[in-house]
């Protein structure tokens, strides 16, 4: 009775990213792809390797970094239970997969666009960037903890032009925190798009950044889910109203201005 | 094998219900599978007026369950009856709607509004609100509050099918059970979740905000099976099953206890098409253990003399 929306395919491979000092830290699990019509980035998929029987219930979100000849690229960070067996997890293994959810970042190919990624928040602009009708409009901006090769950030800077700063001590955060305001009051100036995805304190500086500087942004929010699909309502968040929403269906990507963070 | 069940006048081709709650409002699963695959499918929780419901977090994942205090949040029951009914009414699946309500009075009136809704097809009580203004005990676990309760849905009901949902947390639940019936129910549906917490050694907080949650999900099917054990033994109305169902086979445990049909809750979270397969699995298994027909099957636990 499975369409094509919920599959089970095969891992193709698990690789280690930037390994040397932060063994197994970040991965890519590279999937079978089940040849959906059509995603946008920004979009997520829900992945239950069929090992984890029935100890781990729910699927894991993880958003799309990169898909297509046959292959959906997930980046990963391993943080938890669920992340730590998924690193583990070896090619052949069958995992559930169920997708492409959510909605998108805006894409708009003659606006100046600015991408702000707070460490895994880098993820799905590798898949943004990659299918951008026009690269030349889009500028990515990274904070790291990790070293840079931890990140897609080299392979990305082959398509946008690239700024990163690291975040070794605590002041360094100040740092961060005036390059990402002085970005986004130069974005709202030019009238530009600004996307960003990361943790909620990262998230709530560009909110902030935004409406001070009255610029069009829009935030990607990584709230716990259960189903994925909006059954559950497990993974709300208010909206501009006041509202519960869910973020696996009305988000996971929301205007900076209509949401509460 | 014919799978059609007759449930006190709800007809259901085959025995697999979704639970509220985990099956939204029905059309969630559709990129998943036909909805006319499943013999029911009971609606999320509604209410009188729409409710926001608890703040976040609000689920807990725990060992094979989960926790979730979602709080019935829902769009009230003109949302559900304008926006949400007219979609479904065309399906051939049996629609149940979940009641959730804080005074016999009020599941009057929610009774009352759905009465003369065409597309559906029955009443699900939901009688575990925690904030009740009489007695000031959880209805679920009075059983003077679960006869008010049922009564005063029966008698604004329209001569729909009521069906009342039993929580677990309680000492003896065909006490409960007996006191629904005697309110008029044409059914019982067991268990509810299991009331549980979950904390964090290194924020030093509860895993959901509300602090005391509902498990379910397989951790909960031993506790499940016993309670309609000992309800289809306590009352002559049908019952159906729920708790931690995730199999064919756990389904029809559930049915050789004495069910008459079940109810898949957590496991649509495991992935999203499990309940439109479920029927078929069930029926090659009754085979399998050379059942003759799901009525034999039915209540034919042999237990120890
Ligand atoms: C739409 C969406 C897209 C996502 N995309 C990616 C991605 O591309 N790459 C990636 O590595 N992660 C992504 N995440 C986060 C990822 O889903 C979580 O890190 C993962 O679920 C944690 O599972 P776990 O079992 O390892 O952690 P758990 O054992 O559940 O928790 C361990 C720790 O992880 C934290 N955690 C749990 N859930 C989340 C979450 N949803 N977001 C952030 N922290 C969490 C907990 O607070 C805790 O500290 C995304 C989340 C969402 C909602
Ligand atoms: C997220 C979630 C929301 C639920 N909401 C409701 C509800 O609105 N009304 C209700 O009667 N039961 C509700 N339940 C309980 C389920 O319908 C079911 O009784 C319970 O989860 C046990 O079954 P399971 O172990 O198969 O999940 C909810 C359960 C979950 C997990
Ligand atoms: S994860 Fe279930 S509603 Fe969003």
């Amino acid at each position: 009775m499975s369409l094509r929306n919920c599959r089970d395919v095969k891992v193709l491979q698990v690789s280690p990213v930037g390994r040397s000092e932060t063994p197994d830290e970040f991965f890519e699990l590279i999937l079978e792809y089940p040849d959906w019509d059509g995603w946008k980035p920004g979009q997520f998929v829900m992945v239950r390797p069929v090992s984890w029987e029935l100890d781990m219930l729910w699927a894991r979100p993880f958003s799309i970094s990169s898909a297509g000849d046959g292959r959906l690229t997930l980046f990963i960070q391993k943080v938890g239970r669920g992340t730590g067996r998924l690193a583990r997890i070896a090619p052949g293994d069958m995992v559930t997969l169920w997708g492409p959810l959510g909605n998108s970042f805006a894409v708009e190919k003659d606006t100046p666009t600015l991408l702000l990624a707070g460490g895994i928040g880098i993820a799905p602009f590798r898949g943004y960037v990659e299918r951008h009708p026009s690269p030349k409009n889009v500028q990515l901006f990274l904070a790291h903890r990790l070293p840079l090769a931890c990140y897609p950030y080299d392979y990305l800077c082959g398509h946008v032009q690239g700024q990163c700063i690291l975040e070794e001590k605590p002041e360094d955060l100040d740092g961060i925190i005036d390059a990402m305001g002085g970005l986004i009051k130069e974005y709202a100036q030019k009238k530009g798009l600004v996307l960003a995805c990361g943790p909620t304190p990262f998230m709530r500086t560009v909110q902030r950044f935004a409406r001070e500087f009255g610029a069009r942004a829009q935030v990607s929010l990584e709230n716990r889910m259960a189903c994925g699909v909006g059954a559950c309502l497990g993974c709300v968040t208010r909206d501009g109203e006041g509202h519960h929403v869910q973020v696996c269906t009305k988000g996971p990507v929301f205007w900076a201005d209509k949401v509460e963070l | 094998m014919n799978m059609h069940v007759s449930i006190a006048g709800l007809e259901l081709k085959n025995p697999v219900m979704t639970a509220s709650g985990t099956f939204g409002f029905g059309l969630e699963f559709a990129p998943y599978g036909d909805l006319e695959a499943l013999g029911g499918f009971v609606a999320k929780g509604i209410s009188l007026k729409p409710r926001e419901g608890n703040p976040m977090p609000r689920i807990a994942e725990t060992p094979c369950g989960m926790l979730n205090a979602i709080g019935i949040q829902n769009p009230g029951v003109e949302a559900f009856v304008t926006q949400a009914l007219p979609a479904l009414k065309s399906k051939d699946v049996a629609v149940v709607a979940n009641l959730y309500a804080c005074d016999a009075a009020e599941f009057g009136e929610l009774a009352g509004v759905l009465a003369g809704e065409e597309g559906v097809a029955a009443l699900e009580v939901n009688v575990s609100c925690p904030n009740v203004k009489e007695g000031g005990v959880a209805f679920g676990q009075d059983p003077a509050q679960i006869a008010r309760v049922t009564e005063a849905v029966r008698k604004k009901a329209g001569g729909k099918h009521v069906m009342v949902k039993l929580s677990p947390n309680v000492t003896d639940i065909t006490v409960c059970a007996r006191a629904a019936v005697d309110g008029g129910a044409d059914s019982l549906s067991l268990i509810n979740t299991l009331s549980g917490m979950a904390v964090d050694v290194r924020t030093g907080k509860p895993r959901i905000a509300n602090v005391i949650a509902g498990l379910s999900g397989p951790a909960i099917k031993p506790v499940a099976l016993r309670c309609v054990h000992q309800v289809v033994r306590a009352v002559d109305v049908p019952v159906i099953g729920i708790g931690g169902i995730a199999s064919a086979e756990d389904a029809l445990e559930f049915i050789l206890v004495g069910a008459h049909a079940v109810q898949v809750g957590t496991a649509n979270f495991l992935r999203p098409d499990f309940a439109f397969g479920l029927a078929g699995e069930m029926e090659k298994l009754l085979s399998e253990v050379g059942a003759e027909s799901l009525e034999a099957f039915r209540g034919s636990l042999q237990l120890p003399l």
